[in-house]
C-alpha cells in the first residue's frame, strides 16, 4: 500500500447549533502519519469537530487545510469509522469491505479482509458475526479506501474489554504498516496513551491541553510511565478548567457554555 | 398431530351429509365439491373463468402497485414530492375503495375496466405507505456513511435506500395481495359476466352449492397462492435479515 499521511491544519474553527456554540476556536496541528486522541468529557464537542473534519458538518467558522489545501466538505481521501459499525446488513462481508471500489478490485478487499483476520467470513452476512467482527469489517472498509486521513469516532466505545484490547493492537499494527495519519476521539485515558503520539484535551468546545506521548511502542499498560501518564491526565480531565498543570503546553480556555 | 382436526372435521362433514343430516342445499359434500370440480374442469370453462379472475388480478396489482411504488419510492427521496404529495394520498386512503362500486360502475359499466380499477385502487395504498415509510426509516447513518465511502445519489438509492426499504416493501406487497383478492371477490361476484365470481354467481341461480363451495375454495387457493410467493420472495431477497433468518447459521 502506497498511501501515505496527510498533514491536517485546523484554524479558529468553530461549530454553532442554532444559539449553542459546541466549538469554538479550535486551532490543531497534526503533522502527516501522527496518531492524534482527541479526549473530554460527553458534549464537549469533541465529535463534532471530527464530523467537521470528516466534512460531514460545515463549519460556523474557521477552516480545515489537508497538506495545505482547503477542505471544503467530504473528501476521498478522508475515510471515517464511526462508533456503530454502519455495515449494510444486505450485503456480505466482502460486498461490505469492497463498497466503497465501485465493485471491482475485490481481490483487494479480499487481502484486507485477511489482514484484519476475517479472511473466512467474507462470503458471511453480517448479523453473523460478532460486534468486534463486525467492527473489524468496519475498519477493513476503510483501509481498503486506502485512506490518508482515518478519523476513528470511539469506534470501540460498544466493546467489550478484550475485543477493545485486541481492535487496538489491531489499529496500531494497520496505521504503522499503512502510514495514514489518524485522529482518534475517545473518552477512554488509557486507550488514547496506548495508540496515540499526542493527547488533545477538549474542554468547553476548545482545547485546553495537547500532551506528547513519548512511550515506546507497543506500549506496556503495566509500566509505571504509562500509569503516571493516564493517572496525570485523567485528574486533569477530571479537575476542571482551574487546576495547574505539571507538563504540556495549555491554551486558555474560554468561559463559554457548552454542555 | 396438526393435521388431526382438520380431517376429522373433514370426515364428519363428508359423513353428515351422506347420512342426508345436512342437506346439500346448504353444505354439499366434500366428494361432491371434488366432483363439481372436475365436472366443471372437463368441460373447459374451469381454466376460462381462472384465467379471467387472474389476469384481472395480475392487471390491477401491477397498475395500482406499480403507480404506488412509484410514488413511495419518490416521496421516500424528495422532500417537495413529499409535501405536495403525501398529504393528499392520505386523505385518499380514508374513503374505502369498495364504497366506489356503484360510483365505479356508473364509470366504467361491469366491463374489465371496472375490475382492474377497483383492484389497483385496493391495492394502491398498502404498497404506498410501506415503501414510503421503508424509505423514510432507513437509517440516516447508513446514508452518512455512504456518502463518505464515496457513493454518489444512484449508488445510494440502489446499494442503501431501496435494500433498506424492501423489508418493508415486501410487507406492502403481502398485504396488497390480499387486498388484491377480497377486491376481486367483491367486484366480480356484485358484477360481472364472466371469472370465478360469476361462476359461483351463476351457479347460486341454478342452486348449485357444490359449484359455489368449489368458487369458495378457489379463492382460498389463490389467495393462499399469491401469499406463499410473497413469502418466497421474502426468504429469497432478505436472507440477510435476522428475523428471516433460517437454516442453521449462527453468530
Amino acid at each position: 500500500m502506497t498511501a501515505a499521511g496527510v498533514r491536517l491544519e485546523i484554524t479558529d474553527l468553530g461549530k454553532r447549533f442554532g444559539s449553542r456554540m459546541v466549538l469554538g476556536g479550535v486551532n490543531l496541528k497534526v503533522e502527516a502519519g501522527e496518531f492524534v486522541a482527541v479526549i473530554g468529557r460527553s458534549g464537549c464537542g469533541k465529535s463534532t469537530l471530527l464530523r467537521l473534519v470528516a466534512g460531514l458538518e460545515q463549519p460556523t467558522m474557521g477552516r480545515i487545510y489537508l497538506d495545505g489545501r482547503l477542505s471544503r466538505g467530504l473528501d476521498p481521501t478522508v475515510k471515517v469509522m464511526f462508533q456503530d459499525e454502519r455495515l449494510l446488513m444486505w450485503k456480505r462481508v466482502l460486498d461490505n469491505v469492497a463498497l466503497g471500489l465501485g465493485g471491482k478490485d475485490r481481490e483487494r478487499a479480499q487481502r484486507v479482509l485477511a489482514q484484519v483476520g476475517l479472511a473466512e467470513r467474507a462470503g458471511d452476512w453480517p448479523r453473523m458475526l460478532s460486534g468486534g467482527q463486525r467492527q473489524r469489517v468496519a475498519l477493513a472498509r476503510a483501509l481498503v479506501n486506502q485512506p490518508r486521513l482515518l478519523l476513528l469516532d470511539e469506534p470501540l466505545g460498544a466493546l467489550d474489554a478484550l475485543t477493545r484490547l485486541e481492535m487496538q493492537r489491531l489499529i496500531e499494527q494497520l496505521w504503522q504498516v499503512n502510514g495514514f495519519t489518524a485522529l482518534l476521539v475517545t473518552h477512554d485515558v488509557q486507550e488514547a496513551v496506548a495508540l496515540c503520539d499526542r493527547v488533545v484535551l477538549i474542554e468547553q468546545g476548545r482545547p485546553s491541553l495537547d500532551m506528547p506521548v513519548n512511550l515506546p511502542r507497543p506500549r506496556v499498560r503495566s509500566s509505571p510511565h504509562f500509569a503516571a501518564l493516564v493517572g496525570e491526565i485523567l485528574e486533569r480531565v477530571m479537575s476542571g478548567t482551574e487546576a495547574p498543570l505539571k507538563s504540556g503546553r495549555t491554551v486558555p480556555a474560554s468561559g463559554r457554555e457548552t454542555t | 398431530m396438526a393435521w388431526l382436526v382438520p380431517v376429522a372435521l373433514l370426515v364428519l362433514w363428508q359423513w353428515t351429509a351422506q347420512s342426508g343430516f345436512l342437506a346439500s342445499r346448504i353444505l354439499p359434500a366434500p366428494l361432491a365439491v371434488i366432483e363439481a370440480a372436475f365436472d366443471l374442469a372437463r368441460k373447459g370453462e374451469l381454466l376460462q373463468h381462472i384465467g379471467v379472475s387472474f389476469a384481472r388480478a395480475v392487471c390491477g396489482f401491477l397498475v395500482g402497485g406499480g403507480i404506488a411504488f412509484a410514488l413511495g419510492l419518490l416521496n421516500g427521496v424528495s422532500r417537495t414530492s413529499e409535501t405536495l404529495l403525501d398529504t393528499t394520498v392520505q386523505m385518499i386512503r380514508n374513503i374505502p375503495h369498495l364504497a366506489l362500486i356503484p360510483l365505479v360502475i356508473l364509470w366504467f359499466g361491469i366491463g374489465e375496466e371496472a375490475k382492474v380499477f377497483l383492484v389497483a385502487l385496493g391495492v394502491f395504498f398498502p404498497i404506498y405507505i410501506n415503501t414510503y415509510h421503508g424509505m423514510r426509516t432507513v437509517d440516516p447513518g447508513v446514508i452518512e456513511m455512504g456518502r463518505v465511502y464515496g457513493l454518489g445519489p444512484a449508488a445510494l438509492f440502489w446499494q442503501i435506500l431501496l435494500p433498506g426499504a424492501l423489508p418493508s416493501i415486501l410487507i406492502g406487497v403481502r398485504f396488497a395481495l390480499g387486498v388484491m383478492w377480497l377486491t376481486l371477490i367483491v367486484a366480480e361476484t356484485i358484477a360481472s359476466d364472466a371469472g370465478i365470481g360469476y361462476m359461483a354467481m351463476n351457479a347460486r341461480e341454478f342452486m348449485q352449492t357444490d359449484v359455489v363451495v368449489f368458487s369458495v375454495l378457489l379463492y382460498a387457493l389463490l389467495g393462499k397462492l399469491a401469499d406463499a410467493t410473497a413469502r418466497l420472495a421474502e426468504r429469497r431477497w432478505l436472507q440477510w435479515h435476522p428475523n428471516y433468518a433460517h437454516g442453521r447459521e449462527g453468530a
